[in-house]
This record gives C-alpha cells, structure tokens and sequence, in this order.
C-alpha cells in the first residue's frame, strides 16, 4: 500500500508534457545527421540519377518522334509514286483507247473507200455492158426491122448506105423519145 | 517504483487468481519510463535515446543503400526508395508548396518524413518495441525546428509589418473585431501551434503505445484458469493493435510533415 502511494506520487511528478534536456539534445543531432546526409549526399544523389532517367526517355521519345517523322515522308513518297503510277497507267490506258479509236476510224474510211471503189467499177461494168448490149442489140434491131420492112413492102432493101440511114435515123428518133420521156418523168 | 511495476508484467506468479492476490499491473506513465543505460557527465543516456539514434542509423543506411549510387535503371532497393522519395516530394512538396517553391524544401521534408515514421515505427519491432515519438521531446524538437524555419522565412518574405499582418490575419474588412481576431490568431498561430503540432504526434503515439502495453500485458496476466480464453481474445486485439498502429505511425508521420508543408506555404502565400 505504502509502495502504491509512493508510485503515485511518483507519477504526480512526472508529467508526459515536460521535456528532458538530453532528449532534446539527442533528438535534435539524431534529426540533424539525417537531414545532413539528405541534403548533401543522397537527394543529390537520385535527384542526378532521376534526370538522367528523365532525359534518357525523353531522348528515347524524341527518337521515336523522329522516326515516326520518316515514316510519315517514306509513306508520302510512296503514296506519290502509287498516285503517279496510277496517273501513269490512266494514261497509258486513254492512249490506248485513243489509238484504237483512229485505228478503227482508219479501217472505217478504208472500207468505205473500197466498197465505193468496188460500187463504181461495177457500175463502170454495167455501162460497158449496157453499151455493149445496145450496140448488138441495135444491129439485131436494125437488121429485124429491115427484114420487116423488105417484106412488107416487097423490094430490097439491101442497098447497104441506104439502109443503114435509114435505121440510124429511125433508132435516134427512138432514142430522142426515150430521153425526152426520161427527161419529163 | 515504475521498474516494480514493470516486472510484475513479467513475473509469472502475477496473473489473474494467483495465491499472493497480485493485482493487474495496469500500465501507466511508468511505462515511458526507462532505467539509464550509463550516465555521460550526470546526465542519462536511456534506451529512447538509443533508439532515437538507432532511427538516424537505419534510415540513413537505408537510404544509402538505396541512394548511394543510384543508376538510372533501379535495382529493387533504389526502386523501394524512389517510391518513398517521390511519395514525399510530389505527395507532399508538390502539393502544397508547388514544384518551384517546394524544391529546396523537399531534402528537409523527405528527411522528417522517414525520421518520424522509423522512430515510430520501433513500437511493434521486437526488442525495441516502443515508439521514440511517445516521448515528448522528440515531437517537440521537430515542431520547434519547423516553427523556426516558419517563422525565420515569414519574416524574410514580408519583412517586420508584413510578418504580424500575415501572423495575426490582418484583414480590414473584418472591422470592429479586428483586434480580437489579431490577438486570438497571434497566440494561435505563433504559441498554440507548435504545441499541437509536436502534441499531435505525441499523443498519438503515447496512446497507441498504452493500448499495445495493456493488450499484451493483460494477455499474459490473464493466462490463468478459466480465464484462458479472455487471454486470447486479448492477444488477438494485441496484433489487431499491432496492424492498427502500423498504419497510425504512418498516418501520422504524414500529417506532420504535410502540417509542416502547409505552415510553409502560409508563410509563402501572399496576405490578403
């Protein structure tokens, strides 16, 4: 009991809040030799460290940016080329097209060419043959039309000069019908 | 007295409904008492002090370990300690002060952070197994030595006038209480402050250590007869307290350093 009190009173004068000198004197240097070796060795130390870190990642991204960079030129360069090409090949295509059209204008004008050629020899071809029809057939005429004729009016008519005015005459007055009917129609 | 007290805690023959009526050694004020350990010119050097000491030993080993030559890809150590670093720098620092002002400040702020962590953080190491904070004087010299920087850099910034106007929250528009809010914030700012800020560390780590104390002792006083389980139930709030104090200790480390930082930056700021 008597111990009891004594502790008491012990704990009466000892007050938490009260502070001892050589506490706060070991205090102070154990906070003072931490905080020395912090501001002058190791915060320098990893501050160094951190920045070199810092400029190693941005070198890294600057690295990237440049590369990134070429990439955009060599895809552009490349995108020209394939537009050239294309530009290219239109081209080619056009002229292609163009030449083939004139080719076949060409063939076009040569057959249309021919088949006029074609057309007039035949028609030269038929007025041969019509001259040639008409000269026979105005001698076979001539010759009917006298025989006719001789034995219609019973006398010779075979005194050649005559005879052959005589049709003449008679074949042109037929022929100046034939184009005066022409002519009206 | 307090040494009697304490060895009861230990003594097997002093439980609960032993023969010689033992009461429960309850812990109290004695149990931040410590025997001295050798006396330098008739002052005693005790085991907080050693701890203390101990606490600048650890971290700055640590750190010189982490730090001592950094390159620029970490090892595991370096990389646990720039973790740190920039917990306190750009959580702290950054955030109060801003990058620009903040910057020389950090080296003090980062040191006071892992100081005060590592000195609380003996409480539940074996051994040590006692918080240097819960001991007045240590709290007291940090808040002292932030108090001074605050004050010595309020002056330097606003010179005489400014330092009482930025001290005493000098506002006009305030009017006829004006002298009251001035002789209530002067006494606040300027004596109350470094008070609850050494207080609040300290408290918390005086009580966090009188809640360890009387867990663990009541686990072992209460190791008797049917009271066995009530034992138990004790050791298992014993290492609930243990986890609990670990996040305390770190929890308060940072409000101090943060109380710090924004005591800084009030002596930064411009008055309005």
């Amino acid at each position: 009991m008597i111990a009891n009190l004594a502790q008491l009173a012990a704990e009466e004068k000892q007050n938490p809040l009260i502070p001892a000198g050589p506490e706060l004197l070991v205090g102070t240097i154990a906070f003072a030799i931490v905080f020395f070796f912090f501001w002058k060795k190791l915060l320098p130390n990893i501050n160094k460290v951190l920045e070199e870190r810092r400029a190693a990642i941005e070198g890294g991204i600057e690295e990237a940016e440049a590369m990134k960079v070429e990439a955009q030129s060599v895809l552009e360069q490349y995108k020209a080329q394939l537009a050239e090409a294309r530009h290219e090949a239109a081209r080619l295509r056009q002229e292609a097209q163009e030449q083939g059209a004139t080719l076949i204008a060409e063939m076009r004008a040569e057959g249309q060419r021919q088949r006029e050629e074609i057309v007039a020899a035949g028609h030269a071809q038929i007025e041969a043959d019509r001259k040639v029809a008409a000269s026979s057939l105005r001698q076979d005429v001539g010759k009917l039309a006298t025989d006719l004729a001789g034995k219609l009016v019973g006398e010779s008519l075979e005194d050649h000069a005559r005879q052959s005015r005589v049709i003449d005459r008679f074949l042109d007055e037929i022929e100046d019908k034939a184009t005066k009917a022409e002519a009206a129609r | 007295m307090s040494a009697d007290q304490t060895q009861l805690a230990f003594d097997w023959s002093c439980r609960i409904m032993s023969d010689n009526g033992c009461g429960f050694p309850a812990p109290g004020l004695h149990s931040f008492l410590f025997q001295p350990m050798f006396t330098v010119g008739g002052y005693e050097f005790n085991k907080v002090m050693l701890l203390a000491l101990v606490t600048t030993l650890v971290v700055v080993t640590f750190f010189w370990a982490a730090f001592g030559k950094a390159k620029v890809v970490p090892g595991k150590l370096q990389m646990v300690g720039e973790a740190g670093y920039d917990f306190v720098r750009r959580g702290i620092v950054y955030e109060t002060l801003g990058k620009r002002e903040g910057e020389k400040w950090v080296p003090f702020m980062v040191s006071l952070f892992f100081f005060i962590w590592i000195m609380n953080i003996w409480s539940v190491i074996p051994l040590a197994q006692f918080p240097v904070a819960s001991v007045f004087s240590f709290p007291l010299v940090l808040a002292l030595v932030v108090w001074v920087l605050w004050v010595g850099l309020t002056f330097k910034r606003h010179g005489f006038v400014g330092f009482f106007k930025n001290i005493t929250g000098y506002d006009k528009s305030l009017g006829a209480v004006l002298p009251l809010v001035m002789v209530i914030e002067f006494f606040s700012n300027l004596l109350v402050r470094p008070f609850t800020h050494a207080v609040r560390l300290f408290a918390n780590m005086f009580a966090g250590h009188l809640m360890l104390v009387m867990f663990t002792v009541a686990s072992w006083y209460l190791l008797n007869s049917w009271m066995i389980p009530a034992a138990g139930v004790s050791f298992v709030m014993t290492m609930a307290m243990i986890v609990f104090e670990l996040f305390v200790q770190a929890v308060q480390a940072y409000v101090f350093v943060l109380l710090a930082c924004s005591y800084i930056q009030g002596a930064l700021a411009e008055h309005h």
